[in-house]
């Protein structure tokens, strides 16, 4: 193998590599302004004590989403990227997966990026990570069929269920999203006078 | 102390833009917990070939020695600069920059100061956290946000998930006392 096609075997583009790391730059500069590359913060989510951590993610997910459906009904070429319903899957996984999370205090792209907003215990978060991925890929053909098999319903999202524009799936979303952020707001307020 | 943080509201629109622009100019979805998988697939690859083309999933993310698939790549490079970008966010925008923490406040509560129990601690949280994004197939980037603001029933199952397993495990962990660190001041 000459070094090209070993370089190309290793590495792709370098101008997906820069579209990516400039990405990467933004995404871990906004989680450190968001407070959420903190321990406490994503721990105090959980504990249901401070909301942080939903505020930025259903805001994200609201402003995100209409955006996209709403480049795709203008036409622009905005293919989606919906992963799989495996609900065994994804149910027994999410649950495994909030468990490390309050372990650990931190989600996987939050603890990179705190490292560098100064968590030390956050480099064992991080290698914590790549024992978990040796397990799982070793772990992989025994759990394949009695889990990540079971309940595949493809790739469906909650419009395509109910049969309708994703568009509309916003309106009720963005205004339940706000109901509940007011509700957040006036308790905070009275929580601190 | 005064809050410097900006708006989590704030901070969220910005993250949906960021997402149209990579869903739009990159045609890519922001995720993370792919990478470490991939850096393993990779690695298995490269030292033990014939057990890495017998693993159909190290083979789904690094291919076969004779058809690699590249490891650094788009991921790769947008985890590599999270800590980066990070440190930008904590040593120019913000005075909130503290000393390095080495074991959490809420974590010394329950746990007592001691680094080595904080750092087993977080080695295990982060083990048993890869492994469930793994099972899951994205964690709190690739599912909850992008499969969230896409409506993929996915992404709201696993938000379901998380959250249902996270909130008793959290409360059983650090227990349900109020901390002296409110909303927006840490």
């Amino acid at each position: 193998m000459n070094t090209l096609t070993l370089a190309s075997a290793w590495i792709d583009s370098p101008s997906k590599l820069i579209l990516g790391a400039l990405t990467g730059l933004v995404f871990g500069f906004l989680l450190q302004r968001g407070s959420v590359t903190r321990f406490n913060t994503i721990v105090d989510q959980l504990r249901l004590k401070d909301f942080t951590v939903l505020k930025v993610m259903l805001t994200a997910i609201v402003i995100g989403g209409i955006g996209i459906y709403a480049m795709r009904a203008m036409g622009m070429d905005v293919p989606l990227h919906i992963k799989g319903t495996k609900v065994l899957g994804v149910a027994l996984g999410g649950g495994i997966f909030g468990v490390g999370m309050a372990i650990l205090g931190y989600c996987p792209g939050t603890v990179i990026a705190a490292l560098g907003d100064g968590s030390r215990h956050a480099w064992f978060g991080v290698l914590g990570m790549f024992v978990g991925a040796i397990a799982y890929t070793q772990t992989y053909p025994i759990i394949k069929d009695p889990i990540l098999s079971k309940g595949d319903l493809g790739k469906i999202t909650i419009a395509s269920e109910l049969g309708v524009t994703p568009l509309l799936v916003f309106v009720p979303l963005t205004i339940g999203a706000f109901i509940f952020f007011v509700i957040l707001e006036k308790r905070a307020r009275s929580s601190a006078t | 102390m005064k809050h410097t943080h900006w708006s989590p509201y704030l901070v969220g629109a910005l993250l949906g833009v960021l997402s149209w622009i990579t869903f739009s100019t990159m045609h890519k979805a922001l995720g993370v917990s792919t990478t470490p998988v991939r850096i393993v697939a990779g690695v298995e690859r490269a030292i033990a070939p014939d057990a890495a083309a017998n693993n159909a999933y190290v083979t789904k993310y690094a291919g076969t020695a004779d058809e690699p698939k590249p490891i650094i790549e788009w991921q790769f490079a947008l985890v590599a600069m999270l800590a980066p970008g990070a440190l930008i966010g904590a040593k120019f925008f913000g005075n909130e920059h503290r000393d390095p923490e080495y074991v959490p406040d809420l974590w010394t509560k329950r746990f007592g100061p001691s680094r080595p129990v904080r750092y087993a601690g977080a080695l295990v949280g982060g083990a048993i956290l890869i492994y469930g994004a793994r099972m899951a197939g994205g964690c709190t980037s690739g599912h909850a946000l992008s499969g969230g603001m896409q409506l993929a029933l996915s992404g709201w199952i696993f938000m379901a998930a998380f959250f249902a397993a996270g909130v008793p495990t959290a409360l059983f962990l650090y227990g349900n006392s109020n901390t002296d660190h409110p909303q927006g001041a840490h």
